[in-house]
């Protein structure tokens, strides 16, 4: 088929994709879910290296869970605000974090199991108090995110966190590297591997708010760690992984944004199922460590 | 990170004392050698548990150490306690007269290959490429003068030609070669290794020990810990037999006695 005939087929559907594209991107609000898109999605691909390295994505997991009763809480008693929000999620992160850990060593759990039982019941009771409040979809906004909500504070505050958190990722890199291949050496070496610890966990939280307003807390783990795991199937270097990752979560997010508009889909779900397509391609066709090559190894 | 400007140490720790000088236990005269490694009477709690107490010994570079003792005897817990990675209760661990913390880039930990992620995406030589870490801070860049230092690391291990591979595609020999390379590059003065001889075949064992004998010779000092009585005195020149507590120190001539083996392994 040559492409006159192409161009003559379907001159109209494209025109009408075309101009409804270009009409959605001349709208404000669109315009700052795309860019919305690209930060997050790059941010939270920066730091899902590191996630995946410390092999802490069912920590994340739980963490992003925990977010919603803190949000519940916050709403509850300061109103809905950003701010409030942000507060409310820093502090159920926390308590969970904190609390699991305290948990396992006044008793004979261990953490994971006293995690488990902490983020759960704080997440049903966050479930109760959101309904209660009878802020039903704006519930649904947080469990699943809504990017196309954003308004320009929520976006300062998503540049804001994904500055800081980039920032201090690149500066933190060495110490953070050897500190991931083994805490034992990194200590050896006088790097401050307590401190370190958390700084990385301080910054995954932060990030992992900054996506609740895109992905929702319960798709942000995906964010959190397919990118960088596409990634990690392609390359041998730590580096390539955290910049890789940040381009696969920017690009992967930016491409679901434009997949979602024409085919009526929600962005958040889209943006995990892109992420997810991508890490499955990886885990087949990768050079290196795909499903083929380990036959030849 | 500790960043600190090269002094001369380096090359006079290697080079002052292939005479054969000995000094065990504290019998050499200390004032000559400033690169002496002093343990006294150190004691370590580890997970509210007793695991270390009377533990004594003095030795220099130049000397390579088997630690040997049963399965939860604290050799472990010993070597990650030289590294300062577990705080010692009371005694003290000097290293060239300061506390050993101070001068961490001169001292380089290598774990049990068991506790390491060998899928961990980093090459061989991005692997020794950390030993520079210490000394250029967190910042810096690579110059001309660390690379070089890589190079030599790698050259000296006979990595060179498999450089750019990732760390679990090695053999046993191969990786635990690395992380000596690491060291090296490091520029440390103290290896302490947890186990670099298990899991290796028996050529590996050899081309290792072999590799040990030129370490020393240059001046470093290694101390190992070591389950293989009947290898032990073929690799290591002396001896520190503990279970969690020492049972001796001395050259392996001196120290390697059926009495002493059979007072650490036997019933308590």
């Amino acid at each position: 088929m040559t492409n006159d005939e192409t161009s003559s087929q379907a001159p109209n559907q494209q025109m009408i994709l075309a101009t409804t594209l270009s009409d959605c991107l001349a709208e404000p609000i669109a315009q700052r879910a795309l860019l919305a898109c690209l930060m997050i999605g790059f941010a939270n691909g920066f730091v899902s290296a590191f996630v995946v390295l410390q092999k802490s994505a069912l920590k994340i997991g739980t963490l992003s869970h925990a977010l919603l009763p803190g949000i519940a809480l916050a709403v509850l008693v300061a109103g809905l605000t950003q701010w409030s929000a942000l507060a409310g999620a820093v502090f159920a992160a926390l308590m969970v974090g904190l609390g699991s850990l305290f948990l396992s060593r006044t008793s004979r759990l261990d953490q994971d199991t006293a995690m488990g039982i902490l983020y759960t019941t704080a997440f049903a009771a966050g479930l109760l108090i959101l309904t209660k409040l009878d802020i039903r979809q704006q519930l649904d906004e947080w469990l699943f995110g809504s990017i196309v909500g954003m308004a320009d504070s929520d976006l300062w505050i998503a540049f804001g966190i994904s500055a800081v958190a980039v920032i201090s990722l690149i500066a933190l890199q060495r110490p953070l590297l050897i500190y991931l291949f083994e805490p034992n050496i990194a200590a050896s070496l006088g790097v401050p591997v307590r401190l370190l610890s958390y700084a990385l966990f301080g910054i995954t939280i932060l990030v992992l708010i900054s996506s609740l307003q895109a992905v929702g807390c319960i798709l942000s783990v995906g964010l959190m760690v397919a990118p960088a795991a596409t990634v990690y199937l392609l390359t041998n270097n730590a580096r390539t992984l955290f910049w890789g990752g940040g381009i696969i979560g920017g690009l992967g997010s930016v491409a679901a944004f434009f997949l979602s508009y024409p085919l009526g889909w929600s962005v958040s779900a889209t943006i995990i199922v892109v992420l997810g397509g991508f890490f499955v391609i990886a885990y087949i066709f990768s050079p290196r460590y795909g499903l083929f090559s380990a036959r030849r190894r | 990170m500790v960043s600190q400007s090269h002094d001369s140490v380096s090359h006079t720790c290697g080079h002052t004392h292939p005479d054969g000088h000995v000094c065990w236990g504290g019998g050499g005269d200390a004032s000559t050698h400033h690169h002496r490694l002093e343990v006294s009477n150190l004691r370590v709690t580890y997970r509210e548990v007793l695991a270390l107490d009377h533990i004594g010994f003095a030795t220099e570079c130049g000397r390579s150490i088997a630690l040997i003792g049963p399965n939860g005897a604290g050799k472990s817990t010993l070597l990650k306690s030289l590294a300062g990675l577990i705080p010692a209760d009371s005694g003290s661990i000097l290293w060239r007269g300061k506390p050993l913390t101070r001068s961490s880039h001169e001292i380089a930990y290598l774990p049990q290959r068991g506790d390491i992620d060998w899928n961990f995406p980093i090459t061989v030589r991005g692997l020794v490429e950390m030993g520079r870490y210490p000394n250029l801070g967190w910042w810096r860049s690579f110059s001309s003068h660390d690379n070089e230092i890589v190079e030599r690391a790698l050259a000296a291990m006979n990595l060179h030609d498999i450089q750019d591979r990732q760390i679990s595609a090695l053999s046993g020999g191969q990786q635990q070669r690395t992380f000596i390379a690491r060291a090296l590059a490091q520029e440390a003065h103290v290896l302490l290794l947890d186990e670099p001889f298990t899991g290796l075949d028996k050529p590996a064992q050899e081309n290792l020990s072999k590799l040990f004998r030129e370490l020393t010779r240059e001046g470093r000092l290694l101390i190992a810990s070591h389950h293989d009585l009947q290898t032990a005195p073929k690799i290591f020149d002396g001896l520190l037999l503990i279970n969690r507590s020492q049972i001796t120190f001395g050259t392996m001539n001196e120290a390697f006695t059926p009495e002493a083996i059979a007072s650490a392994y036997g019933e308590k």
